[in-house]
């Protein structure tokens, strides 16, 4: 599945790099609202290699979600270095952060995140035409990633006519399509029930498995525990 | 992200908000459906006095007699008797006037009975020469017109005009026909092609005579010689003003004339005659061309104001699109091509409408409106224009945004 994602040039990873995925070193993340200064990540440094499976756990208020966002290339950070396979981050100006957001990141939200409007496969295709594949192509590979996670019969099914776990599914079908070094997951079970839960982190693993690199953000022990790894973060530091 | 994206992307947007975009698109729709009206009626009114001239013979130069007054002393026989058949005559002169191509010496008058057995008509009888057919750049449907021999000897010959004709013989053909005129018989030799009317007169509706004819048996008077109008054509549109001048000085050293304010003629051309006869209805114009701007102005802040509530409402859909690798200018390009979307909607309904109440106006007001593909072209890229001017500061606001804060938005 990764070989045949992986075909096309633009959103090939780059060879030659055989370093972690992540590293995060000492990275700091101030907040200023007015006069008051909010410091939401106090030197974090995490390492994650290719093809872990590691779970960001953490209370409310941790600071998980500002550290969801650097490692998404969505926010820079602070202070400290941040280098996404291989690549420094922390000084890219937006053009190129929104490249490296289309090309190494994959997400997947809590709120699912679909466009109504559209359906499924051009949910799935919208990252590959930032990319700048061609329709067909285009077309393709959105198919076999729906495919991957075995909605290959509601391609032409909008948000609206799919279930949650569904929809789940979908979106993480964009993340897979433009083959990216990691895929970053915001408590993705959050607003599914139990059997979508077990039905999406059953996908998960299964990715893992076939050497993803999964980020995955939760809140909850239960699913945290699949992971590999388990980073634990409070009041904006590794415990 | 290619072009077609960023538009199939724009007509999504437009599409999943079809009631919204209808009303946002609906001052635009005024807007260029007044502009197309407003331009169909000055085009039109422009074809008609195209037509016009068309139907007076084109090039072409009335010399009246005696308008002039001044001095009292250059009065002559009286103002109308200035003008003579000699005059007509010294201006075919290829040498003295080389830019003139036709003369025609016109003696006529109106309120002749013709009468055709039982059936009689009431017209204007014309005389003239045989060059009137191409200075009046009229045609025969049937016959011959005028000769110079009829001329000279000053025939009992007429030619119909296609209504007169019509009037005397209904559908038969009157050429080798008879008809009296003041009970005296002429011989129909020929029925002119309809022309239509010009500003004043029905073209079609006049009998032609030899002039010798008319001054003999038809107008009479006292100077059997003079004549009541000369029609002087230029040999082209751009030689008209030469052909003026061969005139006037032709004419004023013919009548011993040295200053032109003592002249005992005029010369009055087409397009002058045309102007103060048609004048398009401005008021109307005006109007419409308020309307037009106005509600082309409304229009396009209806299409800011819907943007903008577009743009906040679709914040999470822009954070988005953010994360999934659109840049900037890729968001920003998505939301000026909904805009302009908006814009060619409302284009393309506004010349839907305006040509729709072209074609009803026609019926209602006396003004003909046409109506120009390349001037509907030019109001639906204006309308698109629109579209996008009005959709800078929206798709600016939207290209703006920080990602994390749009996602986080509810």
């Amino acid at each position: 599945m990764v070989s045949a994602l992986g075909a096309d040039a633009p959103t090939q990873p780059l060879p030659g790099r055989p370093g972690p995925v992540i590293e995060l070193d000492d990275v700091r993340k101030v907040y200023r609202t007015g006069s008051i200064e909010v410091e939401a990540l106090r030197g974090v440094s995490i390492t994650v290699g290719q093809g872990e499976y590691v779970a960001i756990m953490g209370p409310s208020g941790s600071g998980k979600s500002t550290l969801m966002h650097i490692l998404g290339c969505l926010d820079r950070p602070t202070s400290g270095r941040y280098r996404l396979a291989g690549e420094d981050v922390a000084e890219m100006d937006e053009i190129e952060l929104a490249e490296v957001r289309n090309q190494r990141v994959g997400f997947v939200f809590q709120q699912f995140n679909l466009l109504p409007s559209l359906t499924a496969l051009r949910n799935v295709e919208m990252p590959l035409s930032y990319a700048g594949v061609a329709r067909e192509r285009r077309r393709r590979r959105a198919l076999e990633a729906l495919d991957r996670v075995g909605l290959g019969d509601r391609v032409a099914h909008r948000p609206g006519e799919l279930s949650g776990g569904q929809q789940q599914r979908v979106a993480v079908a964009r993340a897979l399509v433009t083959d990216p070094d990691l895929l970053l997951a915001d408590e993705p079970t959050g607003n599914l029930d139990s059997s979508a839960s077990a039905d999406v982190l059953a996908l998960f693993d299964e990715l893992h498995e076939q050497g993803r690199t999964v980020v995955l953000i939760t809140h909850e022990g239960d699913i945290a525990r699949r992971a590999a790894q388990i980073i634990r973060l409070r009041d904006g530091a590794v415990t | 992200m290619t072009w077609s994206d960023i538009l199939r992307t724009g007509w999504d947007a437009i599409r999943a908000h079809k009631l919204r975009s209808m009303l946002t698109s609906l001052g635009i729709l005024i807007g260029i459906a007044a502009v197309v009206l407003t331009v169909g009626l000055g085009e039109g009114a422009q074809q008609k006095v195209a037509k016009q001239l068309a139907a007076l013979g084109g090039n072409l130069l009335i010399v009246s007699p005696g308008s002039s007054t001044s001095g009292g002393v250059r009065g002559g026989f009286g103002s109308a008797n200035t003008l003579t058949r000699a005059d007509a005559e010294a201006l075919t002169s290829k040498t003295a006037a080389p830019d003139i191509g036709g003369v025609a010496p016109i003696l006529q008058s109106s309120d002749q009975s013709l009468v055709n057995g039982s059936a009689n008509w009431t017209t204007t009888v014309v005389g003239t020469t045989s060059s009137w057919l191409s200075v009046r750049a009229r045609t025969l449907s049937s016959g011959r017109f005028i000769s110079d021999a009829d001329e000279s000897n000053a025939g009992g010959v007429v030619v119909l005009a296609s209504d007169t004709a019509t009037e005397l013989f209904g559908p038969l053909d009157p050429v080798g026909q008879s008809v009296t005129i003041n009970s005296v018989p002429y011989q129909v030799i020929g029925v002119l092609t309809s022309a239509g009317s010009d500003s004043s007169t029905n073209l079609d509706d006049q009998a032609i005579v030899p002039i010798s004819t008319a001054s003999q048996r038809i107008v009479g008077g006292t100077s059997r010689s003079s004549v009541q109008t000369i029609y002087v054509k230029a040999v082209s549109d751009g030689r008209l003003s030469a052909a003026y001048q061969e005139t006037n000085s032709i004419l004023q050293y013919r009548h011993s004339i040295t200053a032109s304010s003592t002249s005992d003629f005029t010369i009055t051309t087409q397009q002058s005659v045309i102007s103060t006869t048609s004048s398009v209805d401005n008021t109307l114009t005006n109007l419409l061309i308020g309307i037009a701007a106005l509600s082309l102005l409304v229009g396009g802040i209806g299409v800011m104001n819907i943007m903008l509530v577009s743009v906040k409402e679709r914040t999470r859909e822009i954070g988005l699109r953010k994360a999934l690798g659109g840049t900037p200018a890729l968001i920003r390009r998505q939301f000026l091509s909904e805009a302009s979307m908006l814009g060619l909607t409302g284009g393309l309904l506004g010349v839907v409408v305006g040509v729709g109440g072209a074609v009803v106006l026609r019926h209602l007001i006396s003004n003909p409106i046409a109506i120009s593909v390349p001037w509907l072209l030019i109001a639906i890229a204006v309308a698109i224009t629109i579209g996008i001017g009005f959709g800078v500061y929206p798709a600016a606001r939207a290209a703006r945004l920080s990602p994390i804060d749009a996602l986080r938005s509810e």
